[in-house]
């Protein structure tokens, strides 16, 4: 919840691509989301920032409804992507899935060959027409996810045998071959060395051109370099949200200033 | 804090200031080490006795064992007389049908004495008396040896007329003669054979008439009576066994997977799936004797299956391995890593896709690695066998077929092994030994395959 005014003239109009209506999570009887507004636009990169157990990740997950995995995670309110509710019972995650890809914390490649870990998506979703179709979604996957040139010559070989940098672009080109609009990351670099994490947040500016990217992170760097909205949560709720420079220059909310200054997280 | 005993930061008010030259260990550091050696010590003597009885274990196995794979017999010139065995001539199968078994005994004695005489063995026997039917020569002879000789002329007709050098099958006293089972002794108790008997058979021996060769027939071979332990075998028990076998493989695998892999990744936590997992543990805890007569009770006497019948041995043992093969496909299932279940739902895969497609054949090399040790655990397993029949069931006939194979009574290696250790023959008991190497040669192979199978498909994260 962000009530700032100034907000509303300071921001660029974009696309709304995702947009959350009071959006509450428990797990069980833990409140873990507590009614979170927020519009996510479209080509943008959106930092979520806040100390850990805020409920970023839980949020994030609710965006592609990885939540359903998860037995006793319940959602509540309204999530809608271009304006359908993705809580819709009419809606199937599988789909939904789909159009909202999302890359993990830590590197998970498939243990199979790099070629089958960016095709799978494409195979399960019938995207490609014949094997040229496929190899040609692959490259250009493994292209976007600026990993094609180190890979080009082993395409066979596992996916697992890559650095851990190269795995995590790896699992970026599996997320957008199969296309989707949205791309959710969560913490992408946190288990990346200085230069991985370079590469990936060079990646994820150019994604930006293309997909709505909604990126978690512990670093406030990070947010900085990579976006252009920051959105703050503390303790389940959103504190703030707005223009990413200027919730780092000029944040409204005294939490927000505390965390950014180092006081709490 | 105070009721922490640490011994480390113990709360008195001086505390003992740490001092001292680190080339010399101080006190506690002593008694630490001391204690530490001590432990290793235990653990090597554990270890140990172990050993030594694993090799006690061995050692007995293979020293009475052995000597079921060597079989004694002569090496005979049988002369298959026409004025015997085919009176008429004309090589009518049925008139050579009609000599019985018996008619071959003077073919057997004629040629054990052509032996004797050419190798100028001098014997009280040579000379010997027919009584009626028998001869004091016979008891060399295994009572199966005639019908071995019917068996070949019945075989090939034109045998009859011809002289042929013979493979016969000495009695299991003469057997146990050669062994050192038998000695000079214990055949003054023993009205089988005379000293005169053993006088011949160490001449025999010299002559190399009477020479111990592989027994491929107790390996091959079905059981016989307690008569003949000299001829008796695995092979009709190893075919029940591996009937058996197959009916546990084709139930419990699929059954007991498609059970895990529901309970693991699809079934909501609550708490009627928490009973069933308690039970599943507890099913693998029952002793396998409940199992047998549970199939007793259901099988045989409410759907009337025929009794000793590895169609139902195999119903039994699969409920049995079930539990084992369910706690290990669940474990191996348990082993994938979440994160490899969230990439496959990421990209857009169902919950069954992404189960079968990237966790089962993970979990494939641990699920296998559970049926085989399951499948071994079944094969050693004896006690249900007895309440459904399979034990105590003579298994002297192969089945002919598939079907009999699966439905004819037969026995189980274990159950066959159980039955001569009951009969009253020591040459039966060495069988029992024998027996016991077969079977642990099967199951020490299935063992290894499963730890092949385990480090071959072992996966690091
Ligand atoms: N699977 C789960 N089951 C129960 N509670 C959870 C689960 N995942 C997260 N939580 C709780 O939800 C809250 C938010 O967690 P999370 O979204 O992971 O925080 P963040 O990503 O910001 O560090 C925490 O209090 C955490 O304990
Ligand atoms: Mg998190």
């Amino acid at each position: 919840m962000y009530d700032n005014p100034d907000l509303a003239r300071t921001t660029v109009t974009r696309d709304i691509k995702i947009a959350a209506h009071g959006c509450q999570v428990f797990y069980g009887d833990t409140h873990a989301i507590k009614d979170v507004d927020i519009d996510i636009e479209d080509k943008t990169v959106t930092a979520f920032i806040g100390p850990s157990g805020c409920g970023k990740s839980t949020f994030l997950r609710c965006l592609n409804r990885m939540n359903d995995t998860i037995d006793i995670c319940r959602v509540v309110g309204d999530i809608r992507l271009d304006g359908e509710d993705i809580y819709d019972k009419r809606v199937d995650p599988v789909q939904l899935r789909a159009k909202v890809g999302m890359v993990f914390q830590k590197p998970n490649p498939f243990p199979k060959s790099i070629y089958d870990n960016v095709a799978y998506g494409p195979r399960i979703h019938g995207l490609a027409r014949g094997k040229a179709d496929l190899d040609e979604i692959v490259e250009s996957s493994l292209r976007r996810a600026a990993i094609w040139e180190e890979v080009k010559d082993r395409l066979d070989a596992p996916g697992t045998g890559l650095s851990g940098g190269q795995q995590q672009r790896l699992c970026i080109a599996r997320a957008v071959a199969t296309e989707p609009e949205v791309l959710l990351m969560d913490e992408p670099c946190s288990a990346l060395d200085p230069i991985a994490t370079a590469q990936v947040e060079e990646l994820i500016d150019e994604l930006r051109s293309q997909y709505s990217v909604v990126i978690v992170t512990h670093s406030m760097q990070q947010a900085a370099r990579v976006s252009q909205k920051t959105a703050f949560f503390h303790l389940g709720s959103l504190v703030e949200y707005g223009e990413t420079g200027h919730i780092f220059t000029n944040p409204t909310d005294p939490r927000t200033e505390s965390y950014i200054t180092g006081r709490i997280g | 804090m105070t009721d922490v005993p640490f011994t480390d930061a113990s709360s008195g008010p001086a505390r003992p200031a740490r001092t001292g030259s680190l080339l010399e260990a101080d006190a506690r550091t002593r008694r630490r080490n001391a204690a530490e050696a001590r432990f290793r010590l235990y653990g090597i003597a554990a270890v140990g006795v172990g050993l030594f009885f694993l090799a006690a274990l061995l050692y007995a196995i293979f020293s009475n064992g052995i000597g079921a794979f060597q079989q004694t017999g002569y090496t005979l010139q049988v002369e298959f007389r026409e004025d015997v065995l085919d009176k008429t001539g004309n090589r009518d199968l049925e008139d050579i049908k009609s000599v019985k078994t018996f008619a071959y005994s003077p073919l057997l004695r004629a040629a054990m004495l052509r032996e004797i005489e050419t190798h100028g063995i001098d014997t009280p026997l040579a000379d010997a008396k027919v009584t009626g039917f028998s001869s004091p020569l016979d008891k060399l002879f295994s009572d199966g040896a005639r019908s071995t000789l019917r068996d070949m002329v019945l075989a090939d007709p034109s045998l009859i007329g011809q002289t042929v050098a013979v493979r016969i099958l000495a009695s299991s006293r003469v057997d146990g003669y050669l062994k050192g089972r038998v000695s000079r002794e214990s055949i003054e108790r023993d009205k089988n054979l005379d000293a005169v008997h053993l006088d011949l058979i160490d001449k025999l021996r010299d002559a190399g008439v009477a020479t111990k060769g592989f027994n491929l027939a107790f390996i091959t071979g079905p059981d016989a009576s307690d008569a003949r332990p000299e001829q008796a075998g695995l092979g009709v028990a190893m075919l029940g066994s591996l009937y058996m076998m197959i009916v546990v493989l084709l139930l419990s695998l699929p059954i007991g997977v498609a059970a895990s892999i529901y309970l693991e990744e699809f079934a909501p936590q609550n708490r009627f799936t928490d009973i069933i997992e308690v039970n599943i543990s507890n099913l693998a805890a029952v002793p396998s004797i409940v199992f047998g007569i549970l199939g007793l009770a259901v099988f045989i006497q409410f759907v009337h299956l025929p009794q000793s019948a590895p169609l139902v041995g195999g119903l039994v043992l699969s409920l049995m391995t079930l539990p084992t093969i369910i706690i290990s496909t669940r474990a191996s299932l348990k082993a994938v890593p979440p994160s490899i279940r969230d990439a496959a739902l990421g990209v857009g895969a169902s919950k069954m896709q992404a189960v079968f497609h990237h966790v089962l054949p993970l979990a494939m090399p641990g699920i296998l690695t559970g049926t085989i040790i399951g499948l071994a655990q079944a094969l050693g397993e004896t006690a249900p066998l007895l309440l459904i029949g399979m034990v105590g069931f003579i298994a002297s006939n192969y089945p002919d077929g598939a079907i009999s194979g699966f439905l004819a009574p037969n026995s189980a290696m274990p159950a066959q092994i159980y039955e001569w250790a009951k009969r009253a023959d020591p040459a039966f008991y060495e069988r029992a030994w024998g027996g016991i190497i077969i079977l642990l040669l099967f199951l020490m192979t299935m063992n290894i395959i499963a730890i092949i199978l385990r480090r071959r498909f072992e996966r690091r994260w």
